[in-house]
């Protein structure tokens, strides 16, 4: 068994007074490629936003390679949902990638031309250098996400948390993003990405983690990606016929 | 008054120069930070913040019993700062949303401080008239320290927009993975917060409570219809900010008695409306002419392709066709095979028409070109 990248213990979160997240337990192999699956509002996102410390829970704890996730940041990238900032915000496709180094400049210095270089090479490998002087509101959708991937890309992190990359993009796109996130773990890079389309996960993913409030299950895709466990998350009666 | 005679009285006049410089800085200030508030969807921001401040000056004036400027702009200060984090805490606490908060802080604020300023009104004190002066500002009032006071405001706050570029410009476009990347958001949001209280404090006495909010909007909402760059917006809309002052003074001190506030406020106004129609890439004009443009190509291409499809059919390119045929083709006018000939696509002998080398080159490429043309 490799080491263990993420380990989430006894986490509870909520908005109001009705927790969104019960009890979660979670242990996230170093090198996995993880699916994050549930219904609308199962609080998927919730719990990447909880671990990356931008939702404070009601009790629980994280840690990251064994140490909280505070001192580990630097090991960690985050794509949001794409829906999560308004894309005609004045600004270009280099200059939102560009982002990405910020973390690691710290406060007041400014990116400079190895930043850059580590920008456009990001661009590059998302096939969007062509687009790298766009206003980001000129970009479709599936460039966009594109755009949030390559920043992630160029943190260089060891972990990848990301809330449905594959939202709206069409199948070039997702293949393309595919790749790139086996390349990540190739690289033994830990990769978790909320995902909607259950009939790929097979094909994508070789971990995969049942959410509904609670933890339903989590383990190998071969495993436990059953109708049994696909059922109890999604409370209807669930065939998936997984074809090999 | 002519305008160089105007301009001289400006250099020469220590009032007219005073309320010019003033109004001036105060419109740089506001238009630099009112970009950040237009960019992350606060508008009424500004507004709660003004309307907050107003009790401070009541307060203030209460506890001083004197109409010293500074004392009430600190008064100010406080109650606008109190009120600005009610709203915070009102934000993050409750599940209230940002607007609910924003008009609760405001109206609670502004009645209090109106029920203040009646009950000084009805004191015995000399001293009290013109405290009013604060709902719609009296740029005649302006003195020389509070040109300075702003400058310095101002000086302040570019140094600090510098020195934390780049962190203000992440957190406004991505709060959320900003904190992922180590920043304190928390307290960069507090430092802009804190400056837009301080820049509409300072307005307070030229502006007023009830139109400052105007004053932040106007000119940074003009100045994002002209630019996609973050640094050329918050740019214009200090020039936009300042020249809305400069103008605003110029116009109400030639026509005598019209009051300063309301029409800087109107000169920002316009601004706006000139930006929305004709700014180029986002104005309403050129959005127009754009479409009509692009509507005529497209029919000129689409008749290019019809003829490009009967061109060829046959073995050389320049054979000719009748013009007859064309009237199969709906998109077909004369003014279209006009400008077609213009563009040296097509050659017109008599009744007969072909394709001319480059206009067939032109053709074939069409549906090619509509795809490298999105780069
Ligand atoms: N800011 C918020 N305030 C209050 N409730 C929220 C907030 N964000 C999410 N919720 C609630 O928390 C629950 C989980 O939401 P979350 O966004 O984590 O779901 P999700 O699994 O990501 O759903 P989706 O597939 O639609 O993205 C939902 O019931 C939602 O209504
Ligand atoms: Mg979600």
């Amino acid at each position: 068994m490799n080491k263990i990248a993420v380990k989430v213990d006894d986490l509870t979160v909520a908005y109001n007074y009705k927790p969104v997240l019960w009890d979660i337990d979670l242990e996230i192999p170093e090198g996995v490629l993880m699916a994050i699956v549930g219904p609308n509002g199962a609080g998927k996102s919730t719990l990447i936003k909880s671990i990356l410390g931008i939702l404070k829970p009601i009790a629980g704890s994280v840690s990251i390679y064994g140490k909280s996730y505070k001192k580990q940041r630097s090991l960690v990238a985050y794509v949001p949902q794409k829906g999560s900032v308004d894309w005609d915000f004045p600004t270009t496709a280099l200059d939102v990638v560009m982002m990405g180094t910020y973390g690691s400049l710290g406060w007041i210095k400014r990116p400079g031309i190895k930043e850059k270089k580590s920008a456009l090479e990001a661009l590059e490998k998302v096939g969007m250098l062509p687009f790298k002087n766009r206003q980001i509101s000129q970009l479709s959708g599936g460039q966009q996400q594109r755009i949030f991937l390559a920043r992630a890309l160029v943190q260089n992190a060891s972990i990848y948390f990301m809330d449905e990359p594959f939202q709206g993009v069409d199948a070039t796109t997702e293949i393309a993003i595919i790749n790139i996130l086996k390349e990540l773990r190739k690289a033994n890079k830990t990769v978790i990405v909320v995902h909607h389309d259950l009939q790929t996960v097979p094909e994508y993913f070789d971990w995969v983690t049942f959410l509904n409030v609670k933890k339903i299950a989590t383990g190998p895709v071969k495993d436990i990606f059953n109708d049994d466990n696909l059922t109890k998350t999604y409370g209807i009666n669930y065939k998936v016929s997984i074809q090999e | 008054m002519d305008v160089t005679e105007y301009i001289k009285l400006v250099f020469t006049d220590y009032t007219l120069r005073t309320i010019t410089l003033g109004t001036a800085v105060l419109g740089a200030v506001c238009g630099m930070l009112g970009s950040f508030a237009v960019l992350r969807k606060q508008s009424l921001l500004g507004d709660a913040i003004s309307h907050a401040a107003l009790p401070g000056i009541a307060i203030a004036f209460l506890i001083s019993g004197a109409k010293d400027s500074n004392v009430l702009l600190l008064g100010a200060l406080v109650s606008g700062l109190i009120g600005t984090f009610w709203i915070r805490g009102i934000i993050t606490k409750t599940h209230l949303k940002a607007d609910t908060a924003l008009g609760l802080i405001l109206s609670l604020f502004f009645g209090f401080g109106m029920l203040l300023l009646t009950f000084i009104q009805k004191q015995p004190n000399a001293n009290q008239a013109g405290l009013d002066k604060y709902l719609f500002g009296q740029a005649a009032t302006l003195v020389e320290s509070d040109v300075w006071l702003m400058a310095t405001v101002t000086g302040i706050c570019f140094v600090v927009l510098m020195l934390f570029w780049k962190e203000f410009k992440i957190l406004l476009f991505d709060a959320d993975y900003t904190k992922t990347l180590g920043f304190n958001t928390k307290f960069i949001d507090i430092l802009i917060t804190t400056f837009i209280v301080l820049a509409i404090v300072l307005g307070l006495q030229t502006v007023g409570v009830v139109l400052m909010s105007a004053m932040l909007l106007a000119p940074a909402a003009a100045a994002r219809q002209w630019t996609n760059s973050l640094g050329i917006m918050i740019i214009l809309a200090a020039i936009f900010g300042a020249f809305s002052g400069v103008f605003g003074t110029a116009i109400s001190a030639s026509q005598n008695n019209l009051s300063t506030g309301p029409i800087i406020v109107i000169i920002a106004g316009i601004f706006v409306i000139i930006s929305f129609i004709f700014s180029p890439n986002r104005g309403l004009l050129f959005k127009q002419i754009r479409f009509i443009k692009n509507r005529r190509d497209l029919q000129l291409n689409k008749t290019l392709a019809f003829m490009h499809q009967i061109a060829k059919t046959h073995e050389s390119i320049s054979h000719p066709h009748t013009v007859k045929i064309l009237n199969n083709f709906q998109g077909y006018t004369r003014s279209t095979l006009q400008q077609l000939v213009n563009k040296n696509y097509v050659k017109l002998e008599g009744n007969m028409w072909s394709l001319t080398e480059e206009g067939f080159t032109k053709a074939s490429n069409l549906y090619n070109q509509q795809t490298s043309d999105n780069e």
